[in-house]
């Protein structure tokens, strides 16, 4: 099960948040500051993967963000790796190049997004253009520059 | 007049403009100051951007409590937008413990019933995230209703938030089982995907549900063949119309693993299912692609099902090759979950896990922490008997180069590991010094103790440990453990140390006067702990026996200590001083060298009692007789020099089955001569009483009499009591009986031991004294014992 879906940037701020399983409004700093300083002291040729408390974290990095996720002992740490690249997929093809500040001034999209993906810690749907189906009834998909861009360019450092 | 509330982006903006914290802090306090005001106004036109706005903040870690009751408000209107909104704002804000939370349930009612799928998805998601267990029983017939919708996509989210219903309320099971089959027979993957997260989760929960989807695995085994082998079903559509420019395998392996996961979970213990999948784990690890992570994660979920379940044992040993392969790939992530994968294995697959023992090794050298660490345990948990040099060797290399915090759990491994496989005890020596030395702080208190009862009791190492000890000493003081344990022996074995001549290393002449300036050394140090000025100060009185000099500077430095602050230290040396004054003549008898500990651990306590018995088994057996023969006329000579021939000695039972089985009772106690027959004494109405004699041969004059008290009639015996009395010569010890009820019909009996102890072998008469309840009558027996055999007193 996914106990939480973190975005965080290399200063520590958190950009995103989205828990599956309560914790108190004043642990969510604490643990975000721990967790994003444990993301932070690895280096790019260090594991992916970290123990933290009962948690297992699972990061990636994306240019400027890092993405974590916390699970428990069920899930198997490289599914969800990919299912982190396949959620910054979909958020890339919908706001054509995601940047950070994409995610920060659409943060209601976001949550919108994952929610499709994920329902109570669980991953429900995976394929791109189903996830997306009911935003873009909602709104039009943002487009900058041509209609037909397709290639998401991200940087993975 | 309130100003024109700003835009959420807006609100972002000046957030972001914010220099300091502080700024920050103003900021969004003006903000909810903005906010608070609207909310008490009413206004429903810009409700939810204030809501958004608040939700922001509240990710940003400030307190938005005051925005619960407007997420109801907006929840109730009709416009989606707004709905939307308080919906996220209820995930966020609203949880169990406060009561607000159920007044959404009203209306997520209604919106279940609605019947427009983007609001029911919503519901869906918002109940299925904080709903509670009484929401969860009211709303349970809705959600159910939306399981049986012709629509996908609300669908897979009632099968999850259904998912949710169970753990929240297991009674609900019996609810969302029946439909569960039905479902897997749908071909959209997000309702397969949420059907088996909801199969293995009734599974999880009862083992009648686990029964009930044994039926299933068939089924489950042909969907995962075709997602397998055809790696991409068509269904990629949303208006039936298939896109070609998607890419092939969407599912980034999903489905594959809850189908792994589940069918692991069906198939643990049972060999029917376990059979049917075998065909079905073989061909997905020979197939999936590992060329992309997806291909990865499935094989990796394969591997661990074939382990849990009955498969098999070639297609164990291909688990082990595969997760061997990927110990090899160069990508860090692959290496962690191998080595993870490997650790959960080694229990039950040791050999196989042992071939990819050198590259485990190898892995110990990584920098990065966590596949560090996975590699020690795994290298920990390979070491066996056979490879126990070459692994420690590793291992202490590792020692020293390792990040602090795991230099604990290396040293305690390395200790434990040298402690079940050592060779010798001169290399189980060598190693606990090496670990010292290299991370003494970080060892457990233990160790200490261990070393020197190991070094105590190996008597031909006496001499190399005080050698090497000592030289590890003069190099370096800080280390604890290590300075204690030197202390210790340069105390024990001083003299040892200063014959010299020791074969296994180079002889080091060492002079008195170095021995104690060392110890004294120890003493005055600041870094030395409490603990260890008392070992030393306790190694410096012993020298004073074992040294041939004068003993003025010890006497000197004991004198110092007696004004030291330290009350454990000064309470040594006033005593060890007070030796020297008034007691000098008894110095040597108290300093002399110690006996051999007794250790307590349990483990060791096992292996003396099972290597005494097989030594007495061993020396019993061949030659069973011949010592007993011996013991038997030794007896017979105490009686009157008669040689043997005075009466039949009592047959000699001990044939090696009877002497083993004695052995087997008392392994500490040698076989006795003969066992004397029992002898039944009182039967009354069901109720007996019987004697069994034991002279143990090591005592002749005690007899040790056990009586049984037995009840095979229809009514318990309760309150019995036993007394005896015995000639004035002979002295009579009753121990505490095993209770004073025998139930009916052959309940568990009473016993009772007595000790008489008979030194000058006078004829035993015994008198028994019974009062116990039985069939509500007190009885009272008093009786004299005849018929005793002559063997209980001669």
């Amino acid at each position: 099960m996914i106990k939480f879906f973190l975005i965080v940037n290399k200063q520590g701020q958190t950009r995103f948040s989205k828990y599956y399983e309560h914790v108190d409004i004043n642990k969510h700093t604490l643990l975000e500051t721990e967790v994003v300083k444990r993301c932070l002291s690895r280096s790019n040729e260090q594991c992916s993967f970290i123990e933290y408390k009962d948690f297992k974290l699972i990061h990636r990095q994306y240019a400027a963000l890092f993405i974590v996720v916390g699970v428990d002992d069920t899930e198997t740490e490289m599914a969800i790796y990919e299912f982190i690249h396949n959620s910054v997929d979909v958020l890339d093809e919908y706001f054509s190049r995601v940047s950070e500040l994409d995610k920060m001034f659409n943060l209601d999209k976001v949550h919108i997004i994952l929610d499709e993906m994920v329902l109570n810690g669980c991953i429900v749907e995976t394929n791109r253009e189903r996830i997306l189906a009911p935003l873009l009834i909602l709104y039009v998909r943002k487009l900058k520059g041509s209609i037909f861009q397709t290639t998401w360019i991200y940087r993975k450092c | 007049m309130v100003a024109l509330s700003l835009k959420l982006q807006d609100l972002i903006e000046e957030i972001r403009g914010a220099k300091t914290q502080a700024q920050e802090r103003e900021v969004i306090q003006k903000e909810c100051a903005h906010i608070r005001a609207s909310f008490r106004d009413g206004d429903p036109v810009h409700r939810h951007r204030q809501l958004a706005k608040l939700l922001y903040v509240h990710m940003l870690g400030y307190p938005a409590h005051f925005g619960q009751m407007e997420c109801l408000k907006l929840i109730a209107s009709s416009r989606f937008t707004d709905k939307r909104v308080g919906y996220l704002g209820a995930m966020l804000l609203l949880d169990e413990r406060h009561d607000a939370h159920l007044l959404i349930t009203n209306s997520i009612k209604n919106d279940l019933s609605q019947g427009i799928q983007p609001v029911q998805g919503l519901a869906l998601c918002t109940l299925s995230t904080m709903g509670s267990a009484e929401m969860c029983r009211d709303l349970a017939p809705e959600v159910e209703k939306l399981l049986l919708q012709p629509s996908p996509y609300v669908r897979k989210k009632a099968i999850l938030t259904a998912v949710h219903m169970i753990r929240k309320v297991p009674e609900l099971s019996s609810v969302f089982l029946p439909p569960c089959v039905h479902l897997l027979h749908e071909r959209h993957h997000g309702i397969l995907l949420g059907t088996i997260t909801l199969i293995t989760e009734l599974c999880e929960r009862s083992p009648a549900a686990l029964k009930h989807f044994r039926k299933v695995v068939p089924q489950l085994v042909q969907i995962l063949r075709t997602l397998v082998t055809t790696g991409y079903s068509t269904e990629h559509s949303i208006s039936g119309v298939s896109d070609p420019f998607l890419q092939d395998q969407e599912t980034c392996g999903g489905e594959e693993v809850q189908i792994l996961r589940l069918l692991r979970i069906l198939g643990r213990n049972h060999e029917e299912s376990s059979e049917t999948m075998n065909d079905l784990l073989a061909q997905v690890a020979t197939n999936t692609d590992t060329s992309r992570n997806a291909g990865n994660a499935v094989l990796f979920e394969t591997v661990l099902t074939i382990m849990d379940i009955h498969s098999a044992a070639g297609l164990r040993v291909l688990a082990v090759n595969i997760l061997g392969r990927f110990l090899l790939n160069s990508d860090r992530n692959i290496r962690y979950v191998a080595l993870t994968s490997l650790l959960r294995l080694v229990q039950s697959d040791h050999s196989a896990v042992q071939r990819h023992r050198p590259t485990v090794v190898d892995c110990l050298q990584e920098t990065d922490a966590s596949l560090s660490r996975r590699a020690l345990e795994l290298s920990l948990a390979l070491v066996n008997s056979s490879n126990v040099r070459a692994m420690m060797q590793e291992l202490q290399a590792f020692l020293e180069s390792c990040p602090p915090d795991l230099r604990a759990d290396c040293a305690s491994g390395i200790l434990l590991a040298a402690e079940r496989f050592a060779p010798t005890k001169r290399w189980h020596i060598d190693t606990i010094l090496h670990v010292l030395t290299t991370a003494g702080t970080h060892v457990r208190d233990d160790a200490v103790a261990n070393l020197t009862q190991l070094i105590g009791g190996a008597q031909e190492l006496h001499a190399y440990s005080v050698h090497r000890l000592y030289n590890a000493l003069a190099e370096d003081i800080s280390q604890q453990p290590l300075v204690q344990v030197a202390a210790w022996c340069i105390g024990e074995y001083g003299d040892l140390l200063l014959e010299g001549n020791c074969e296994e290393i180079e002889p080091l002449q060492v002079d008195e006067e170095e021995v104690l300036a060392l110890l004294e050394k120890v003493l005055q140090s600041h870094m030395s702990l409490p603990a260890t000025r008392g070992y030393a100060l306790t190694a410096l009185m012993k020298l004073s026996t074992r040294l041939q000099g004068n003993n003025n500077r010890i006497r000197q430095v004991v004198s110092i200590y007696r004004s030291c602050l330290d009350v454990e230290l000064q309470q040594r040396a006033v005593e060890y001083d007070t030796l020297f004054r008034k007691y000098d003549h008894m110095r040597a008898a108290i300093l002399e060298k110690m006996p051999l500990v007794e250790r307590d651990g349990p483990q060791a306590d096992e292996e003396a009692k099972q290597s005494k018995a097989a030594a007495q088994l061993s020396e019993a057996a061949p030659a069973p007789t011949e010592p007993q023969a011996s013991q038997l006329l030794d007896l017979l000579d105490l009686l009157d020099g008669a040689s043997g021939d005075a009466q039949h000695p009592p047959p000699l039972d001990p044939s090696p089955g009877g002497a083993l089985v004695y052995l087997l009772d008392l392994p500490c106690a040698p076989p006795p001569p003969a066992p004397i027959p029992d002898l039944k004494v009182f039967e009354r109405e069901g109720v007996q009483l019987n004697l069994s004699f034991i002279r143990p041969p090591e005592n002749p004059a005690l007899l040790l009499i056990t009586i049984t008290a037995t009840n095979s009639s229809e009514g318990d015996v309760t309150n019995f009591i036993c007394q005896a009395a015995v000639p004035k010569s002979l002295q009579l010890q009753l121990q505490a009986p095993s209770g004073n009820t025998v139930p009916a019909r052959g309940g568990l009996p009473i016993t009772q031991l007595f000790r008489i102890l008979n030194p000058n072998k006078a004829p035993l008469r015994l008198k028994l004294r019974l009062t116990y309840n039985h069939f509500h009558q007190s009885v009272q027996e008093i009786f004299e014992v005849n018929n005793l055999p002559v063997e209980s007193w001669q």
